[in-house]
């Protein structure tokens, strides 16, 4: 999931753990209504769904509990959903660092012993813990540095091949998520635009503001070609915002009274490619 | 003949910590030619945004510049006095900073701010000065500047707030321009407009500019040379063209390689191993050998020169000449 900030991809994220509670909408998972398990008093249920979606935060510096060691910070979770009892933890522990990359001696440090590319690592493996379904991985390498983004990045794959997890990748970088996504799904203000397989949307992007956010990203070849197109003006603010199309303000194409007025839904072109724009349709 | 505006020698700005002294930057060399963009890259802790501010002394406590010369237009910066320094910051080489939240002051206005700076170098009344501030919000693309400039920093959005720095560094039409990572902290297209902006300005105004960045894509667009900074010292120096196509420095091709970027398509990323050195202990010899995948023995003993092995391509490698790096991008054959 692509958007530039403040356009809710974040809100959409903290919504599925019920982190932040929907206004209205459904979310399904596994055939099941969460909001609706969360909202009740089934704590089992809950218990049992919060097993299955894991979350790796953006930040490792924020996400960290500070006074406790990793071994506690990575086993936490093993013993809240009661998957094996403390003595044993200390196997599953090994085998997680293993698998992440760290050693058994961190098991004993603190979390500011770590650089932030370490502590991310620990972050997945926090999350690994308890084999989730679903892992939502919230723009897990904005905040570290160049040379250690392709680190965790590798990691990330890798570990989806191997346990065959489902994610949810939510970046404001379109160029790690082509690397990492198989689809991708591009938000403004608040609402999906388009959808569409990786290569695809990379390839053709459908909607005026996919088209805008690609060709922005600033390309590491002084030779390349250039053909940018700029947007003129900012988002709109969303407690006012506009009554149509949401990116109609911006539009680069011409726009007409049926983008100011309606709003557009997304639709399936075809291929698995769905686009939220009147225009690009005929 | 090309003239040089600025001349920075084996500077070395070290912080003198409780913990130890940390060499943010440990003898970094380079210079500026009028009119060109220079780009520093560089990650975080390799000195880019030290070397910056100590070019005007503005080198927070408890850092200090230890050795070295900063020659801009023959004179050298370090040994100016501070009320000097004054009338050189501002009017002759003026600086954006990262983060336009925290560089503006959130209780005078806009025009306030502005009119502030304009009044400090131009004898000019204040009246004056004030048309001249909306001047300067026209020419960095402000819509409505006779009502935006008598806004306040929150009411204006992170784009708007990095056109205002902006506007405020040319405001005395400074000769040097010292930017640091002006457009982190914005989404994507509003980086492509400031950098659309950075160019057209810097041409309109014939000024010289420092870029800072740690964004490959970004210096690939502005900068005409560029420098590579790795733990407070520099890797090489070159042309941006020969930096992408042709790198002679084991960090430069890694930086190219490990980044994902949307033209270069691979299945695994390639990683540059461990993380960036502690700089109260760096390594000895290069700094980055522990972390080089071409190191060999004497790369921890002997530390390696900045030398020129072709005319404008400066390296800090010992194996500079015996390795054949490749670009991802290709290396130009012919150029």
């Amino acid at each position: 999931m692509v958007g530039e900030s403040g356009c809710g991809k974040t809100t959409t994220a903290r919504a599925i753990i019920s982190l932040d509670l929907p206004t209205s909408g459904k979310i399904n998972f596994e055939g099941k209504d969460i909001i609706t398990i969360f909202n009740s008093n089934n704590r089992t249920e809950k218990l049992k769904l919060r097993r299955k979606i894991q979350y790796v935060f953006q930040n490792p510096y924020a996400s960290l509990d500070p006074r406790m060691t990793v071994a506690d910070i990575i086993t936490e979770p093993l013993i809240i959903h009661k998957l094996m009892p403390k003595q044993s933890c200390s196997q599953r522990l090994y085998e997680l660092l293993k698998l992440v990359g760290l050693e058994e001696y961190h098991a004993e440090r603190y979390p500011h012993e770590f650089s932030g590319g370490q502590r991310q690592r620990i972050c997945i493996a926090r999350a690994l813990a308890v084999e989730p379904t679903l892992l939502i991985a919230d723009e897990p390498v904005a905040s570290l540095d160049v040379s250690v983004r392709a680190q965790i990045l590798n990691l990330l794959r890798e570990l989806q091949q191997k346990f065959n997890t489902t994610f949810l990748y939510i970046s404001h970088d379109l160029s790690t998520v082509r690397h990492i996504c198989h689809r991708v799904a591009v938000m403004y203000m608040g609402r999906i635009v388009e959808v569409a397989k990786t290569e695809d949307l990379f390839e053709e992007p459908l909607h005026p503001y996919t088209k805008a956010l690609i060709s922005s990203i600033p390309i590491p070849d002084p030779l390349a070609k250039k053909t940018r197109i700029i947007l003129s003006g900012e988002v709109p603010s969303p407690i006012n915002p506009p009554v149509g199309c949401r990116f109609e303000t911006r539009c680069t194409y011409n726009k007409d009274q049926n983008c100011v007025k309606n709003v557009p839904k997304l639709v399936d072109v075809g291929n698995g490619h769905f686009v939220a724009c009147e225009k690009t349709k005929k | 003949m090309v003239k040089k505006i600025l001349k920075i020698e084996q500077l070395k700005t070290y912080f003198y910590t409780w913990a130890g002294i940390v060499k943010a930057v440990d003898g970094v060399s380079f210079e500026v030619n009028e009119g060109e963009t220079l780009g520093i890259v560089g990650e975080s802790g390799s000195g880019k945004s030290v070397t910056a501010l100590s070019i005007i002394r503005i080198v927070p406590s408890p850092g200090k510049i230890v050795e070295g010369k900063i020659i801009y237009k023959g004179e050298n910066l370090v040994e100016k006095k501070e009320k000097d320094l004054q009338d050189i910051r501002g009017k002759e080489i003026a600086y954006i900073f990262q983060d336009p939240a925290t560089s503006l002051n959130p209780v005078f206005t806009i025009a306030n701010q502005l009119v502030e700076v304009i009044l400090r170098h131009q004898k000019i009344s204040k009246k004056e000065a004030l048309e001249k501030a909306i001047e300067l919000f026209r020419l960095v693309e402000i819509p409505d500047p006779e009502i935006k400039i008598w806004n306040y920093p929150h009411q204006l959005s992170g784009g708007m707030k990095q056109r205002m720095a902006i506007a405020r560094a040319l405001a005395s039409q400074p000769n040097l321009l010292l930017a640091d990572e002006p457009t982190t902290n914005l989404d994507v297209t509003i980086q492509a407009q400031i950098l659309k902006l950075m160019k057209n300005l810097k041409k309109k105004l014939g000024m010289s500019m420092i870029f800072i960045t740690h964004d490959m894509g970004v210096v690939a667009d502005i900068a005409d040379r560029i420098t590579v900074l790795y733990a407070g010292r520099v890797c090489e120096t070159a042309d941006t063209k020969t930096i992408f196509y042709n790198p002679k420095h084991p960090y430069t091709q890694a930086l190219l390689t490990a980044v994902p970027s949307l033209i270069l398509k691979t299945e695994k990323l390639a990683v540059i191993p461990g993380s960036i050195p502690n700089l109260i202990k760096p390594p000895t010899g290069c700094r980055f050998h522990p972390r080089c995948e071409y190191a060999q023995k004497y790369c921890a003993e002997k530390i390696p020169d900045l030398i020129e092995i072709e005319p404008g391509h400066k390296v800090a490698c010992l194996r500079a000449t015996e390795l054949n790096l490749k670009s991802p991008l290709g290396g130009i054959k012919n150029k």
